[in-house]
């Protein structure tokens, strides 16, 4: 296949990935995150040092950058998540920043020259491979107790303790799990393009990739999947169009937000969009099962 | 004050909101297997004293134990654990999703699936998700809701919405079941159905402590009424104690409050 093409599938897989893993968080969990490009930088710097400075596989270095993004994401879910409202965003937004100006300081991150030369490892197929492990683990994990959990917190958090629920267990487990995936995505991004520099995975990213889920549908996987197709396709098509519009691509994301709040808030696919509804042969509005039993 | 027949006690509880007192050094003790009603005018604290029953707020004052252990700063899960449910008088279901999930998610605390139990759905986590549906489904039929199961709860219509709050806390394996004007919006004939629900309920061993205004109700079902006024206990007797006394019918009729 053409290189371009390639790229462009590559880049849709990694943004699949970035998507639906925070949509876990605030599609399903209703936490708003604002930085979940920190915790795919932290991914790819993690993943890229350790292949380098400790020769470990690919495949291992990739996982490790996802532990230790998750690990990350543990450290800033812990005192903020215990709160009540939005200080997540709050926290994560300023986490983003802190992150930043730790990679463009440190020596061992090569600082505003950022880490070149990373060998070239990731390719389609361990992306596509990478893209449903991700999507099979977050489907059952949303129709499982613990997804039901995430959920019942998104819908009443009060009535969630009432139950039984430890919301703050289950606030943090879903932001923990969200940053793992991201930090997979990382890798996969850094062993793609072999080179990583602190504004690949700033606030603009992280505005992107909200973008995909709320366009796409929060609380939906697949709408998730759908959002970032469409987010990255979509520049690239305007590119071919008209290269000045590209550069307004911070502009495209605000509007975009702002009309799809107006006109389907909901995003494309809403939460009760069901995909075994392809099955059917149209792709129109279902009401969704709740289970097995008749 | 310990006694083995009560399966709560709060001792001297209050509650102070800003500068509101919103309950007054109440004594409250429910014994295991009644049916215990607690009434009083709009305002007069009763939500708030489930709101320290069940760990949302912590008592200003006071002490609760609940089958002899205090509760002091538990969390309202620890407290549904522990096998306290309630429902809630402005109805808070998980609206979004359905019947059957809502009172599966009731079942959390007493399954145990993990997050690597999740994803890899061993044989354990397949026994334990058939098991919760078909318990979830049971209670559904208890409220005679099971034929609405994938419904999604906030398209429910009012009087099935109580009813299904009702079964989500049954879910929960409770002793001790609080319910939050449980009749509020009701028709007369859905009030007759829960009285009988509630009979039926009392029946398998549950006690039941109940916030209501529908005074029929509260007659026909309560073994004993506890009266709040202004955030003070002004009586606790038999409905036929409560009915006649002076004091009750004063904040009842008096010309501060409303009549119910
Ligand atoms: N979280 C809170 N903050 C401040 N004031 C509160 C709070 N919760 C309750 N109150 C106040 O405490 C008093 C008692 O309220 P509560 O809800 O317990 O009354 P109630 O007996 O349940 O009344 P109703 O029959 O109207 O439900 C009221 O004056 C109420 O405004
Ligand atoms: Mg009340």
């Amino acid at each position: 296949m053409n290189a371009y093409y390639l790229q462009i599938l590559t880049v849709i897989g990694i943004n699949i990935i970035l998507a639906a893993s925070l949509n876990l968080i605030s599609g399903y969990t209703g936490q708003l995150s604002l930085g979940h490009a920190t915790f795919m930088g932290i991914g790819a710097y993690s993943a890229t040092l350790i292949s380098i400075h400790l020769g470990l596989p690919f495949i291992i270095s990739l996982i490790i950058g996802g532990v230790v993004a998750a690990i990350f994401g543990f450290i800033i879910g812990v005192p903020t998540l215990r709160l009540k409202g939005d200080y997540l965003a709050i926290a994560t937004l300023g986490f983003g920043e802190i992150m930043k100006n730790i990679n463009l300081n440190l020596k061992i991150t090569g600082g505003p020259m950022g880490l070149r030369g990373i060998p070239q490892a990731t390719n389609i197929y361990i992306v596509i491979a990478a893209v449903v492990l991700t999507i099979f683990a977050i489907n059952r994990i949303i129709n499982s107790r613990v997804g039901k959990s995430f959920i019942a917190i998104r819908e009443d958090e009060l009535a969630a303790e009432a139950m039984g629920i430890n919301t703050t267990h289950y606030k943090i487990l879903s932001f923990v799990i969200g940053a793992f995936f991201a930090g997979i995505a990382g890798g996969l991004y850094a062993f793609f393009f072999r080179y990583i520099h602190p504004s690949n995975f700033g606030f603009m990213k992280s505005i992107e990739i909200l973008c995909m889920v709320v366009l796409g549908g929060m609380g939906n996987t697949y709408g998730a999947v759908l959002g970032a197709i469409i987010i990255t396709v979509l520049p690239e098509f305007l590119r071919t169009v008209s290269p000045v519009i590209s550069q307004y691509r911070m502009v495209f994301y605000g509007l975009l937000l702002v009309i799809m709040m107006i006109v389907r808030p909901q995003g494309i696919l809403s939460q009760d969009f069901d995909f075994t509804l392809f099955n059917h042969g149209l792709l129109g509005y279902k009401k969704k099962k709740g289970g097995q039993i008749q | 004050m310990t006694t083995a027949t009560n399966l709560l006690e709060g001792q001297s509880l209050s509650m102070v909101f800003g500068g509101l007192s919103a309950l007054d050094s109440v004594d409250i003790n429910i014994k295991k297997g009644e049916v215990l009603s607690l009434i009083g005018p709009n305002g007069a604290g009763k939500t708030t004293l489930f709101n320290l029953l069940t760990g949302v707020y912590s008592p200003t004052r006071g002490k609760i134990r609940f089958k002899q252990r205090e509760l002091r700063n538990m969390k309202p899960y620890d407290i549904t654990k522990m096998g306290i449910a309630r429902t809630f008088q402005n109805i808070r279901l998980f609206g979004n999703m359905t019947v059957l999930d809502n009172v599966t998610i009731g079942q959390h605390c007493r399954t145990k699936t993990g997050i690597f139990g999740a994803i890899f759905k061993t044989p354990s986590v397949r026994t334990e998700e058939k098991k919760t549906r078909e318990k979830a489904m049971e209670v559904l039929k208890l409220v005679e809701l099971d034929d609405v199961w994938d419904e999604k709860a906030k398209n429910l219509p009012y009087g099935k919405q109580r009813r299904l709050e009702m079964a989500r806390a049954l879910a929960t394996d409770p002793e001790l079941i609080l319910l939050d004007e449980p009749a509020a919006g009701m028709n007369p004939q859905e009030t007759n159905e829960l009285i009988g629900l509630i009979d039926k309920l009392n029946d398998m061993g549950k006690t039941v402590l109940l916030i209501e205004h529908d005074m029929k109700l509260v007659m026909d079902i309560s073994q004993r009424i506890m009266v709040l006024d202004y955030g003070k206990k002004i009586a606790d007797g038999t409905p036929e104690e409560v009915r006649n006394d002076e004091k009750v019918i004063k904040a009842y009729l008096g010309d501060t409050h409303k009549g119910e």
